[in-house]
């Protein structure tokens, strides 16, 4: 069975089981950053849906919509990529929030080697912590190679992702993660592309298997 | 009143001027624009790979270099146009993330490049423009009328080829 079958017959219960991992991880998350930057951002995973990869672009805004993605591959038993992209202004928001600078501070010009740095840092973080929260419940092992990033149209760097799996990852599963610190909320995404045959290693573990 | 034709990913799609053919985002991936200058019909490719020979999945044949011009080719004479005629014009293929360790995901913008070029060639179509390579992504316009293809870029410009 392709993935593109396994992604349309998720039962509510196995999307419920990957929200809540993405919520442990979110958690994991924001205490990880915590401790890095002397501040508390909150973290959630509010939604979690599958989309189609052609989607994805709409989702953000459109395929020529200004982005940053963060891109890293998962090794280990149930291999795959994960994703993070974010408007660039929002990423820029974000930027300030984690480095303690008023809103406005950074903006797509004066991003820098730090603010880049800061961005890379925070799909690290994230996308570590979801990873392991993943294997804890799995009981796999999934290992995250370092991250590499991009910051242009949202299309350009998904067909680049895209063109890498060919066929496989027609459908993606979507986390939407929010960041919230006092006042300010900010909104990114999250994308996890299994290869063929991970989602149902993944789901088995899980006890929620086909 | 000319319309513009949207195209998405791993798509193709035909065109009669006056209308336009767009299609937004081309990272690593080609936009394939071919023409006949004299009866104005056009069509333009969102090509994802350079070779359907190693998918398992071939069924959308717009997403392969290979295949997308044998369908272009079949469908564009079938409308009117002379394959003797016939032009293209290429955008696209450039490395969007930068590794530290060598990956093939780095080279795919250039080996569709070249997959295109040679397919091309193959099927003795001329390449009158081309805008290649880079590490910034591509949204395209192609005016059937003119033949004109217009480049717009994020920080890199915009040019017409």
């Amino acid at each position: 069975m392709n993935n593109l079958d396994q992604f349309e017959k998720l039962s509510n219960l196995q999307v419920d089981a990957l929200r809540e991992i993405g919520n442990i991880g979110a958690g994991n998350a924001a205490t990880a950053l915590a401790q890095m930057i002397n501040t508390r951002i909150e973290m959630n995973v509010p939604n979690v849906s599958i989309l189609e990869f052609n989607k994805v672009p709409e989702l953000i805004g459109g395929a020529d919509t200004y982005v940053v993605g963060i891109y890293l591959t998962v090794s280990g038993s149930a291999p795959g990529s994960i994703v993070f992209l974010i408007p660039v202004e929002q990423a820029c928001r974000l930027v300030d929030m984690l480095m303690g600078q008023p809103t406005g501070h950074t903006d797509p010009q004066t991003m820098g080697e730090i603010e880049y740095s800061a961005m890379m840092e925070l799909g690290n973080i994230i996308s570590a912590t979801y990873l392991n929260a993943l294997a804890m419940f799995t009981q796999l092992t999934l290992m995250p190679s370092v991250p590499a990033l991009g910051m242009d149209m949202a299309g350009a760097l998904l067909n680049a992702i895209l063109a890498q799996f060919g066929e496989v990852a027609d459908h993606v599963l979507v986390l939407e993660t929010q960041f919230k610190k006092g006042e300010e909320e900010i909104v990114g995404y999250f994308f996890l592309l299994p290869e063929p045959g991970s989602l149902n290693t993944i789901l088995k573990a899980l006890g929620v298997s086909f | 009143m000319a319309k513009i034709i949207q195209v998405g990913m791993a798509d193709l799609k035909f065109a009669k001027a006056p209308d336009k053919l767009m299609t937004a985002g081309l990272g690593s991936c080609i936009g394939l624009c071919v023409y006949d200058p004299t009866v104005k019909i056009g069509a333009l490719a969102h090509i994802m790979l350079p070779s359907s020979l190693q998918a398992k999945n071939v069924q959308n044949r717009a997403k392969f270099a290979d295949t997308a011009i044998l369908m272009m080719l079949e469908e564009i004479e079938h409308q009117g146009a002379s394959k003797s005629r016939l032009q293209a014009k290429i955008a696209g293929g450039a490395q969007m993330f930068k590794f530290a360790g060598d990956s093939d995901i780095m080279r795919i913008g250039e080996r569709n490049t070249q997959a295109v070029i040679e397919n091309l060639e193959k099927h003795r179509i001329k390449i009158v423009a081309q805008d290649t390579g880079g590490n910034f992504g591509r949204t395209i316009t192609f005016d059937v009328d003119t033949g004109s293809l217009l480049i717009r870029t994020i920080g890199h410009g915009e040019r017409i080829i």
